[in-house]
């Protein structure tokens, strides 16, 4: 029925054709372009999902629906620098994942080599624009918080899987994804027990095999691409093709060990770019993550003592000030110059989620550099900087729009902009907002 | 083989600063050479002299022992501390994983063990596959990152596994939860035909290796084969760059795995635990393995049943290169390694200096590392414990370890920052319990 109403609602833009948004301008706003300098009043126009124009001395197109901004605040919207949303629970696990090399060999390969290892299950291939549905209710509870965007990934298994960058609103899922495939996503989860990799050890084992794997398979098919006559064809391999897709790979790293491991592991394999994801000891390991040179994402689910802990336990000294220290990682990371972003890590509420964003401001990060976190650094980072991630001519209409500075406890998110269609914060999430 | 062993130079650049350092007034057991009352002068990490009279270098800092106890650093040959993971127990061979990638250099079990005296320590997977993972040796550099504790330069190992472990009869908890359906191999011969399953195809891809690199260089255009990760630390079994090391209880599984090894044509480098060691010393001396066994734990299974306390001295004497070890997965007996030296006097009369080199020369001859550490002489590193009595006595305890000639472990230092680090904690806590109870969800009107 809710569903029902709000598809109503949409209707005006719809019926204006399938990729065709009515123009809307936003005047008399403090605009926060993030790629330049703020302007203190101004006006955005958006068209057909695009900005238009935006700027101080802009011309209201005679078409626009004007909305005032006086008192507001217009920012690019958010982006989730590695998330779910959008892929419901019960999608986000593939029903079968793939398995090559345990079918007898022919009796020519055996002349030929030995067998194939058996190689444990890898999900490299499953893509996330594929799994993306409409209906994730998380959806509304993101641009309730200010978010317009996330990169959105499949999470079961070493290779998990392939990410898309996605808006967090559209008609079909089709329409969500901007960017596809961005990234592989590793976890360091050791799957079906009584598999290989049954530990730690193992997964890595299992990444570097995968990766030398997939090297070998494109110089055999780029062998063959050349000349084909004479030579008998690769067999075709589809998780690593996945692989070979795209060079980002995010790899766990919370801890300054993971970053050490993360790092080591991208001096071992050149041919992929390794994008770090953690984050937590950031702020006794900026020296090394600078050093290392590769991006960092930020996990916003800061760690802390879970409620339902025993009271009596004490955490050890070490685990206490890691809880006390995380929050200052965002602000190490700047100042040490590391290229970083946040993500949602689970937190979907979002008042958790500025909370976050605010714990790591009190803790000496910049709010312009938290802004750019949130924004172009999580666009670059995914190499979408052309279309997402600031307010300039001719990049995606996603905007965030406050009623003040988005980082004061008091501000509240007007509404959002996706792809040029307005959508307001539900009731239900604007009241949790408040609380 | 590995790009990040390029970064070895970089790690020993940074011990740099040159600084000479002086252990002044101590009663020094060198382990090779007899005992003595004098002093050890350090430079740059190495022993540069030691003796009763030394030239003392201007300007060096020094260390008084007040006429206590310096050894060699405690080296513990079979240890699995600071991992994250201790076996990969999917599979019977797991050749392609590496310790070395779940060290955790922050884990107290090395503090603790380096207040035990142990400045080196062989991590190894542990024993519950035929062929296990690889193994790495470490130094107990407490505060530094992964580089920094690997023992650079040091031979890397393979494990090995026969006996009950690897077929499954064990009493090893993990074994039992963790793996659901049966896995080959189930006996002892099947153990042996998994690992001579595991070389024969490590010969084979090594063969394929070879023809591949002959052919390219006389200009063949030739696809490379496929990198295999379990089959490449096998082939440098076989080709003496890596050291096997194997554990094993019983006298004929040991003999079993040395003829494997003699037919494969390698060595075995050590075999851990070695219970039935003394009934084939004379095999064992032959083919040139080292044992590193317990002191006088045993009946804890099955097949440590034929385990006799004069097991070390016995080994020993008939030209076995014996050592002692922990096996700690958490610290426990790297805490006093010393004292299981101590037992092999009371249990077969070996000399103080022969209980000694137990747990430090012998062992680093073991795994190969016998030129840099295991003893005091010059221009070896300065791995040196000191204790406040003699080590040998059940009464010592450790007072400072230095390795690299840099000390680790202070006990005086350590005490004296206790009631700091405790006060530190006091004030986490009660202002995350000032947190907790501002951010307390407001309670709904009901």
């Amino acid at each position: 029925m809710k569903q029902g109403l709000s598809l109503f609602l949409l209707l005006p833009w719809l019926a204006a054709g399938a990729d065709v948004t009515g123009a809307i301008a936003i005047r008399d706003a403090r605009i926060v372009p993030v790629s330049g300098p703020a302007i203190p009043k101004g006006t955005v126009v958006v068209r057909n999902g695009l900005i238009e124009a935006v700027g101080a001395g802009v011309a209201i197109p005679a078409d626009a629906w004007v909305l005032s901004g006086e008192g507001l605040t217009v920012y690019p919207g958010w982006i989730d620098a590695l998330s779910t949303w959008g892929i419901p629970e019960q999608t986000a696990a593939p029903a079968t994942a793939a398995r090559t090399g345990r079918s007898a060999p022919s009796p020519q390969q055996t002349a030929a080599a030995p067998p194939a290892e058996p190689r444990a299950p890898t999900n490299s291939h499953v893509r996330a624009a594929d799994l993306i549905r409409t209906t994730d209710r998380r959806l509304e509870a993101a641009r309730s918080a200010g978010f317009t965007t996330a990169v959105t990934f499949p999470a079961s298994g070493v290779f998990a899987g392939q990410g898309a960058v996605i808006n967090l609103a559209g008609e079909k899922p089709g329409q969500m994804v901007v960017a596809s495939p961005v990234a592989q996503y590793l976890t360091f989860s050791s799957g079906t027990p009584g598999e290989f990799p049954g530990s730690l050890m193992g997964v890595f084992a299992h990444i570097r095999q995968i990766l030398l794997d997939a090297e070998h398979y494109r110089k055999l098919q780029e062998r063959y691409a050349r000349n084909p006559v004479g030579f008998k064809r690769p067999d075709y391999d589809r998780p690593l093709e996945a692989v070979l897709e795209t060079k980002r790979m995010l790899v766990p790293a919370s801890r300054e060990i993971e970053m050490e491991r993360a790092l080591k592991l991208q001096g071992e394999f050149r041919n992929v770019e390794f994008i770090l994801y953690g984050g937590h000891e950031g702020y006794r390991a900026a020296e090394r993550l600078r050093a290392g040179g590769r991006p960092v994402l930020v996990n916003l689910r800061w760690p802390e003592r879970s409620r339902e802990s025993d009271p009596d336990r004490e955490e050890t000294l070490r685990t206490l000030e890691l809880q006390e220290r995380a929050p200052a990682s965002p602000a190490a990371l700047a100042k040490a110059g590391v290229k970083f972003a946040f993500y949602s890590g689970g937190a979907d509420r979002p008042r958790d989620l500025h909370r976050a964003v605010r714990r790591a401001i009190e803790a000496g990060l910049a709010p312009e550099a938290a802004l750019r976190a949130l924004t172009l650094s999580a666009a670059e980072i995914y190499g979408v900087a052309d279309r997402l991630g600031s307010i300039d001519k001719g990049k995606i209409a996603n905007l965030l729009v406050t009623s003040g500075d988005v980082f004061q406890e008091k501000t509240q998110v007007k509404y959002v902009i996706i792809d040029g269609v307005k959508y307001e914060p539900s009731a239900e999430s604007s009241e949790e907002a408040s609380r | 083989m590995r790009p990040w062993l390029i970064l070895i130079p970089l790690a020993a650049a940074a011990l740099l600063p040159a600084e000479t350092v002086v252990i002044r007034n101590a009663r020094v057991l060198p382990v090779t050479k007899p005992e003595f009352r004098g002093s050890i002068v350090i430079r740059d990490g190495k022993i540069v002299e030691a003796g009763e009279k030394v030239t003392e270098p201007a300007g060096a800092r020094v260390i008084d022992a007040g006429g206590q106890y310096v050894m060699p650093g405690i080296i513990d040959a079979h240890s699995h501390i600071a991992t994250e993971s201790t076996n990969e127990m999917t599979l019977s061979v797991t050749s392609m994983v590496d310790i070395r990638d779940v060290i955790n250099p922050e884990h107290v079990s090395i503090y603790r063990a380096l207040a035990g005296g142990v400045t080196t320590a062989n991590i190894l997977h542990g024993s519950a596959n035929a062929v296990g993972g690889q193994c790495a040796v470490i130094k107990m550099r407490w505060g530094k990152d992964l580089q920094g504790v690997l023992f650079e330069g040091s031979k890397p190992g393979l494990k090995f596994a026969l006996g009950e472990n690897p077929k499954r009869a064990g009493s090893q908890p993990e074994a039992r939860t963790t793996t659901a359906a049966p896995r080959y191999p189930a006996t002892r011969m099947g153990v042996e035909d998994v690992i001579r399953q595991a070389f024969t195809e490590a010969r084979q891809y090594k063969k394929e290796w070879d023809e591949y690199r002959a052919k390219s260089a006389k200009g063949a255009n030739l696809p490379p084969p496929r990198r295999n990760l379990k089959l490449e630390p096998l082939v440098e079994v076989l080709e003496g760059k890596r050291m096997a090391h194997v554990h094993a209880y019983r006298a004929d599984e040991m003999l079993m795995m040395l003829r494997l090894a003699e037919e494969f044509g390698f060595k075995v480098r050590t075999m851990e635990h070695g219970l039935e060691g003394y009934k084939i010393a004379r095999e064992l001396a032959a083919h040139g393995v080292g044992i590193t066994t317990f002191s006088d734990w045993w009946a804890y299974k099955l097949e440590a049943y034929d385990a006799i306390p004069f097991n070390a001295a016995a080994m020993h004497r008939q030209g076995v290169l014996v050592s002692l070890n922990s096996d700690d997965v958490v610290t426990q007996l790297s805490a006093h390694l010393n004292i299981e030296a101590a037992k092999t006097m009371k249990y077969g009369g070996l000399t103080e200096n022969e209980a000694l080199a137990l747990i430090t020369i012998n062992p680093a001859k073991q795994l190969e590392i016998d030129h840099r550490v295991g003893s005091i002489e010059a221009g070896k590193d300065a791995d040196l414990v000191i204790y406040d009595k003699h080590p040998l006595s059940s009464y010592a305890r450790v007072q400072k370890v230095l390795i690299d000639g840099r000390v680790y472990f202070d006990r005086d230092s350590d005490m004296s920052e206790r009631a700091e680090r405790e006060a530190r904690k006091k004030k986490l806590i009660e202002k995350q319990r000032e947190q907790q109870k501002k951010q307390a969800p407001a309670r709904r009107p009901s």
